[in-house]
């Protein structure tokens, strides 16, 4: 619904001081993801009672946004990702949308779908649920579905996904209660669900087989999924292999050296990696990476215990 | 691999294998996973989704399309929806601008009172009022109305998803100029706000195009210039015509306006595209939005406050110690001139010889943190040298232009200059952080400059040597 004061002006240069709060101040983080002109932004609106910038065109968030909601004791921060239709890092949105999600560690991820078009949308949750489990798809556009007499079975997709389905129509602010519900329950673990895998080709699935339990072993400490890792490592996803590398060479020293005792706040939420500003730093330049070795250094003490 | 290999070791090992495997397959690969994807995808669609009967709402919205984007009707629909919208905010905004204006100079005198009953020394008098005061009810009264009325209208076309069709209207013309296609998706951020346009041109993946992108950004006229553009029009243009077309002529020039930028937007892009940032267009797909029922209350309330407000607020904030500044510049004297004088006087001659002034130059100058304090400025400065006018209408702010040797053609390059200036001090400092370089920082600025400074040198020459003014 047009600009904003924050999206406009001196507030685009504000940018980056936003996305460095999230992570620090403890509470859960959400992370939304979503194919473009979903409503993405609409329901991060009605979440966090923000006015961000709306618009009913693709493409639109190209900033990373953050807002707050309360939801009973919990504080909880809602990231809204670029819009992407998928996460296989083609381009710098799919990008900054993974490493988010893998490397941000949100505690949950939403991925709001087009009711309207349900098949192209459930690539983008396809790959999510690879990436971590801790998935809620919300199933957006409700009322614009009903209107074309698209009717869908929201049990029978919860099931075959293996996460929960939140129908909603963000604009009129229906179903967001229910959806704030289970966000916090899958934010905390409550249950963690069991999403359902892609199964690829017998030849794949087979190199997968072959990887998998080394890099069980080796990632059991990561928060990183070892299937997912393997499907990359057989992509030839460099950044991935070169990130999580790095990552492992930082527990084997600290493993060596055994100069750190172990951190009081070793949990989740003070070690996450706060993929700060991906997108300045991704879109001007290659600093991510750099940006992210300093993040990640600060987690190797959780994977050394 | 034996146990206590480090797990770094480990980990490259795995990595050899796995790329051993990739080479063994080749491209076909990623194809694969994705195609696994997608098949997945379709069978719990499939499984799930019934599509009751087609009641031929999509069918209309593919009409509508048809229509909208046809190559024919696309681009008069274009204008004409613009025009349209141009027209409702002026021909809408003229009533309340007066009674405002009425409004507040009213107040004006009750102030003067005011000030005379406490025995206010007269200098002060003349700063607060005469300069501050002033200056801002005649921003409030002429900018606050077409903006209540335009920044909704055009917020509620956003909303009904008109952008996109707009975006693939242009896009052939991008593709012909070696631009990319989502470059009018940026140009219609920069409607809004240019550093917001400039931010958006991220969503264009090539480097190359972005920055083409990033550099004619400026090109459209934002939030800020939108007002003088409007209050120039309102007060020159037109004038000559028959009252009942007046708004339609006013608005018929703003859309004159907004085409020159988007013909300016596509030369310099094609320039750019033969000379700084050679290359070939990249394709991409844009996907028109279904047409959405705008959230009307919401449109007007958020347009209202996120806008309106904003860009008025700005412009007080910034033009009020402006004010003040200029009020002491104007009274500090060297010789027999006003330090305003002196600068103004300097600036003169290059801005008769472009069709402006040197007080138009002095407050473009001056009004480089934000676009909206152009025009303030520029009163403020006529005001200061002297000629003590009431200013309570939109014809008494004509008659203060006059005064200073103002025409048709000074408005109008006016415009010009406005639409195709430097950057406001916000967008160059956006700029230079998207591209990381001061040097294209300076590109940004310097590109629209000259450009702006040649189009009103050509204007004004041309109208003067063919007897126009």
């Amino acid at each position: 619904m047009g600009l904003t004061a924050q999206s406009s002006g001196v507030g685009v240069l504000r940018e980056d001081y936003l996305q460095e709060t999230a992570g620090t101040e403890g509470g859960l983080v959400v992370a939304l993801a979503g194919n473009p002109n979903t409503g993405k932004s609409t329901v991060f609106n009605a979440l966090t009672g923000l006015n961000q910038h709306t618009g009913n065109w693709p493409g639109k968030t190209v900033i990373q946004t953050r807002g707050q909601y309360q939801h009973g004791e919990e504080k909880i921060t809602v990231v809204d990702l670029p819009g992407t239709y998928s996460v296989l890092a083609n381009s710098p949105e799919e990008q900054i949308a993974r490493d988010f999600i893998c490397f941000g560690r949100p505690d949950a991820t939403v991925v709001v779908v087009d009711a309207t078009s349900l098949e192209r949308n459930l690539n983008l949750v396809l790959q999510v649920v690879e990436i971590t489990p801790r998935v809620i798809l919300c199933l957006n556009l409700m009322d614009e579905a009903r209107r074309k007499g698209i009717d869908i079975d929201v049990p029978g997709l919860a099931d075959r996904l293996g996460i929960p389905v939140i129908p909603t129509v963000a604009r009129d602010e229906k179903g967001l209660d229910e959806l704030k519900n289970v966000v916090k329950q899958v934010a905390q673990g409550t249950p963690v669900p069991r999403p359902a895998q892609v199964t690829y080709s017998d030849e794949i699935e087979e190199q997968v087989a072959q990887l998998e339990p080394e890099l069980r072993r080796l990632l059991r400490e990561t928060p990183f999924n070892p299937r997912w890792v393997a499907l990359r490592l057989l992509e030839g996803d460099e950044t991935i292999a070169n990130r999580i590398g790095a990552f492992l060479t930082d527990q084997g020293e600290v493993a060596a050296s055994r100069s750190t005792a172990g951190c009081p706040g070793a949990a989740r939420g003070s070690c996450r990696v706060v993929a700060d500003c991906p997108v300045a730093a991704d879109s001007n330049c290659g600093t991510v990476a750099g940006s992210l070795d300093g993040a990640d250094s600060n987690c190797k003490v959780v994977a050394s215990e | 691999m034996s146990i206590g290999t480090s797990p770094s070791a480990q980990w490259l090992q795995l990595n050899q294998d796995a790329n051993e495997f990739r080479k063994s397959r080749g491209e076909a690969l990623h194809d694969d996973i994705v195609t696994s994807i997608y098949r997945q995808a379709e069978t719990i669609a499939d499984s799930v989704v019934h599509v009751d009967r087609c009641d031929g709402r999509t069918d209309w919205d593919r009409r509508i399309d048809d229509l909208v984007t046809s190559r024919y009707f696309g681009y008069p629909l274009m204008l004409l929806l613009l025009a349209g919208v141009f027209w409702l905010t002026i021909s809408g905004a003229n009533y309340p601008s007066q009674a405002l204006a009425w409004l507040l100079f009213g107040l004006e005198e009750k102030i003067t009172l005011l000030f005379q009953v406490v025995g206010a020394p007269a200098w002060l008098h003349g700063m607060l009022v005469l300069g501050v005061y002033r200056t801002l009810a005649w921003v409030v009264s002429v900018m606050l109305p077409p903006m209540a009325i335009f920044f909704p209208l055009f917020t509620l076309l956003e909303d009904l998803g008109y952008l996109p069709r707009v975006a693939f209207n242009l896009d052939q013309l991008f593709r012909r100029a070696c631009a990319h296609g989502k470059q009018a998706l940026t140009m219609a951020m920069g409607f809004g706000c240019n550093a917001a346009g400039v931010v958006s041109a991220r969503i264009i993946d090539s480097p190359r195009e972005r920055m083409i992108a990033i550099l004619t950004n400026n090109f459209v006229p934002c939030n800020g210039r939108f007002p003088t553009l409007m209050a120039m029009a309102m007060i020159f243009m037109g004038m000559d015509v028959a009252s009942a077309y007046r708004g339609l002529v006013a608005a018929g020039v703003i859309v004159g306006l907004v085409l020159v930028g988007i013909i300016v937007t596509l030369l310099v892009s094609w320039g750019l595209s033969k000379t700084l940032l050679r290359g070939v267009p990249s394709s991409f797909t844009l996907e028109l939005p279904p047409y959405r029922k705008p959230q009307v209350w919401r449109v007007i309330v958020r347009s209202i406050f996120d806008r309106t407000l904003f860009v008025l607020w700005r412009a007080i904030v910034v033009a009020a110690p402006a004010g003040v500044l200029i009020w002491i510049l104007a009274n500090i004297d060297i010789g027999d001139f006003s330090l305003v004088q002196l600068a103004a006087g300097w600036l003169d001659p290059f801005g008769q010889l472009i069709g402006l002034d040197g007080f138009i130059l002095l407050a473009f100058l001056l009004g480089l943190p934000a676009n909206e304090i152009v025009i303030p400025i520029l009163m403020m400065c006529y005001l200061s040298v002297g000629s003590m006018l009431e200013l309570d209408s939109l014809a008494a702010m004509r008659e203060l232009l006059v005064r200073h040797g103002w025409t048709w053609l000074t408005a109008l390059n006016m415009m010009l200059f406005s639409l195709l200036h430097f950057p406001c001090g916000t967008t160059l400092l956006t700029i230079k952080k998207e591209t990381g370089s001061w040097k294209w920082t300076l590109w940004a600025a310097v590109i629209p400059t000259v450009i702006a400074i040649a189009v009103t040198f050509l204007t004004a020459q041309g109208a003067r040597l063919l007897g126009l003014v």
